[in-house]
């Protein structure tokens, strides 16, 4: 087989037989190799223009996109498809990413007509209905969390924390307190967390984990200055465990003149069962992509409202729907708004439909099952394993993922990475991977409430098999996986060291020999 | 000639008034391959404990701190294009950053060849 330059086969459905692909998996090339720039895979018509009203700015060089038949591209984006793994096609236990089956009724709801071909300028008066979907959902949100104000429109969890904590920020600087620049973050917290914290321009405090794994008021309490703006806490935490203490760690801050913002990946251990305004949260962000179903994982966009409580209702950025005379309307500009608008538009309407809908078919009483199922699949697999895989916080039961560190693999030569690896040859997505830092070569597996008890015996039964064929001495099984997926092990070093980030035509290239 | 350790797995060779500081082979081993290394600007002034540069592996960013407070003098240019002589020789081509110290007192807080050796057990 020809490669190119940058190791790629060239030539249209080359069958790999040797380092990676099988016969029935075929390397795919690239849109740009199976179809050539010099041809296209449409007829238009010429068209005359007059003038094109670019002022001078029309494209002058050739556009060179590889021209494809409609069949050829739908092709090529259906092999892709067949090489991946998706919660559709297999358990996918990620840790901390919720990875929940994505009902079907969501997509029927998300295609109606009302929702999906509206346009974001049409008059307000046309389009209540959609408006009103965003009311009832901005009501489920904030009865959920029992917070005063919700912003819809944030694009993903990592915005929605990014405006929770600019509200926070704006807070305090209406409060006469911008000489706060601290923001207390524990071992145990997200890793956007952080990130957010720093972004914003605040110094980022550690807060260290007790050796059961939460956070210890205490250490809280020592923490705590006159320059802490916020503390950002992750509850559960992503050990997998429900702070004890959280109460009182709310009460310290909100004492010390501080916020408290909750990240709120976690949620789908305690929605419905526990509301984060009554253990006296100021902002969290719910991210509707992981709690209440709707397709991700590199597939769905995402959707991160966020809640504010009382003291941060004011700084919600627009815009959001009230009743007004005329029936809802949406609140578009504020005179003088601490954030005023953080969308082009109204945030993910399609994202909105699909949570809504998976509320509305739960109910109340059906999400709370679903948190606490969700919490049962993860103690389950925590005590069909907890005999061979190493448990580091044993001290309280796991709230909705399992976790477990590398000792069991101590001596053997495999890695966590190794075994992960492994897990992909048996059929499943491998868990989360060395996260949280805070344990040794951590495992975090999230089964969520989608799987069956025969899905999660079927799961504990390789994993307990694959444990014991390490402890074993079967080193190779682990370090040559995954055999059986499309690709062999890649190269991580090579491809953060050198990156091939840009298509180079063969043609341009030096002939390489067959 | 004397070398000392953080806990936070930096070393400090001290040569003179200078100190030539890495990450040791036990923290890079932990790391795994590094893939990019971010290093203070030449002239920086840091305060013991302060963010000193940044290494990037295939499983975690981590940040390495001064482990004395001083000025930089000298960074190694070369772990821009070839990140990889961290894992190779970490206390050799793989150093990081001179610094010239400003307290060598300080030194005396850091911890010896035997007591780093006694916390990587």
């Amino acid at each position: 087989m020809s490669m190119n330059t940058q190791g790629r086969p060239t030539g249209v459905g080359t069958v790999g037989t040797g380092a990676s692909g099988s016969a029935l998996i075929p390397d795919e090339p690239l849109l740009f190799e199976i179809g050539d720039t010099e041809h296209s895979g449409v007829d238009l018509p010429d068209v005359t223009f007059n003038s094109d009203r670019l002022g001078g700015f029309g494209r002058k060089t050739k556009l060179d996109l590889a021209g494809l038949t409609e069949p050829e591209a739908m092709r090529h984006y259906v092999r892709l498809s067949r090489m991946n793994h998706s919660i559709d096609s297999g358990m996918y236990p990620l840790g901390s990413c919720t990875m929940k089956h994505n009902p079907r009724l969501n997509e029927k709801m998300a295609r109606l007509p009302g929702f999906s071909d509206i346009h974001p300028l049409q008059p307000v008066s046309t389009v209540q209905g959609a408006l009103e979907m965003m009311n009832q959902l901005s009501h489920w949100l904030m009865t959920l969390t029992n917070t005063a104000a919700v912003a819809l429109s944030p694009k993903a969890g990592a915005h929605g924390e990014l405006l929770g904590m600019m509200a926070i920020k704006a807070a305090q600087e209406a409060k006469g307190e911008a000489h706060r620049t601290v923001v207390l973050v524990p071992e145990s917290a997200h890793g956007t967390n952080p990130a957010t914290a720093a972004f914003l321009g605040y110094t980022v405090k550690p807060v260290p984990a007790k050796d059961d794994g939460t956070v210890d008021v205490e250490a809280v309490k020592a923490a705590l200055s006159p320059d802490v703006a916020a503390i950002m806490l992750t509850n559960p935490n992503t050990c997998g465990l429900f702070e004890p203490q959280v109460i009182e760690i709310a009460k310290a801050v909100h004492d010390a003149g501080a916020f408290f913002y909750c990240d709120g990946a976690n949620f789908n251990a305690i929605m419905g069962v526990v509301r984060p305004g009554d253990l006296g949260i100021d902002a969290m962000h719910i991210n509707l992509h992981k709690t209440f179903s709707t397709p991700h994982g590199g597939g769905g966009p995402g959707a991160g409202p966020v809640v504010l409580s009382e003291a941060l209702a004011p700084f919600a950025p627009v815009p959001f729907v009230r009743k007004g005379t005329n029936g809802l309307e949406l609140v578009e500009h504020i005179e003088d708004a601490a954030l005023g608008r953080v969308t082009a538009f109204h945030g993910q309407m399609g994202m909105y439909v699909r949570a809504l809908t998976y509320m509305l078919s739960h109910g109340g009483d059906g999400l709370a099952q679903a948190a606490q199922d969700a919490v049962l699949n993860a103690n389950y697999i925590k005590a069909r394993l907890e005999h061979i895989f190493s448990v580091p916080f044993p001290d309280y039961p796991t709230m909705h993922e399992a976790l477990f560190d590398d000792s069991f693999l101590k001596e053997t030569g495999v890695s966590t990475l190794d075994f992960a690896k492994a897990l992909i040859d048996e059929g499943f997505h491998p868990m989360t991977m060395y996260f949280p830092l805070v344990v040794h070569g951590a495992m975090l597996i999230e089964p969520t409430e989608s799987e069956s008890k025969q899905t999660l015996d079927r799961f504990c039964d390789v994993m307990a098999e694959l444990a014991n064929d390490a402890i074993a001495g079967n080193k190779d099984r682990f370090t040559s996986a995954p055999t059986k997926a499309p690709r062999r092990r890649l190269d991580e070093t090579r491809a953060a060291r050198q990156p091939v980030l840009k298509w180079e035509k063969p043609a341009d290239l030096p002939q390489t020999a067959e | 000639m004397t070398t000392k350790f953080t806990p936070d797995h930096e070393y400090i060779r001290v040569e003179g008034s200078t100190g030539i500081v890495g990450i040791t082979p036990y923290a890079q081993e932990q790391l795994g391959d590094i893939v990019f290394v971010e290093l203070p600007a030449v002239g920086k002034a840091l305060k013991k404990g302060d963010e000193a540069a940044v290494v990037e592996s295939v499983k975690a960013a981590s940040e390495i701190y001064a482990p004395v407070t001083g000025t930089i003098v000298e960074v190694n240019s070369l772990l821009t294009n070839e990140p990889g002589l961290v894992n190779t020789d970490s206390e050799g081509a793989g150093w990081m950053f001179k610094i010239a110290i400003s307290d060598a007192s300080e030194l005396d807080t850091l911890l010896d060849a035997d007591g780093y050796a006694e916390l990587t057990l």
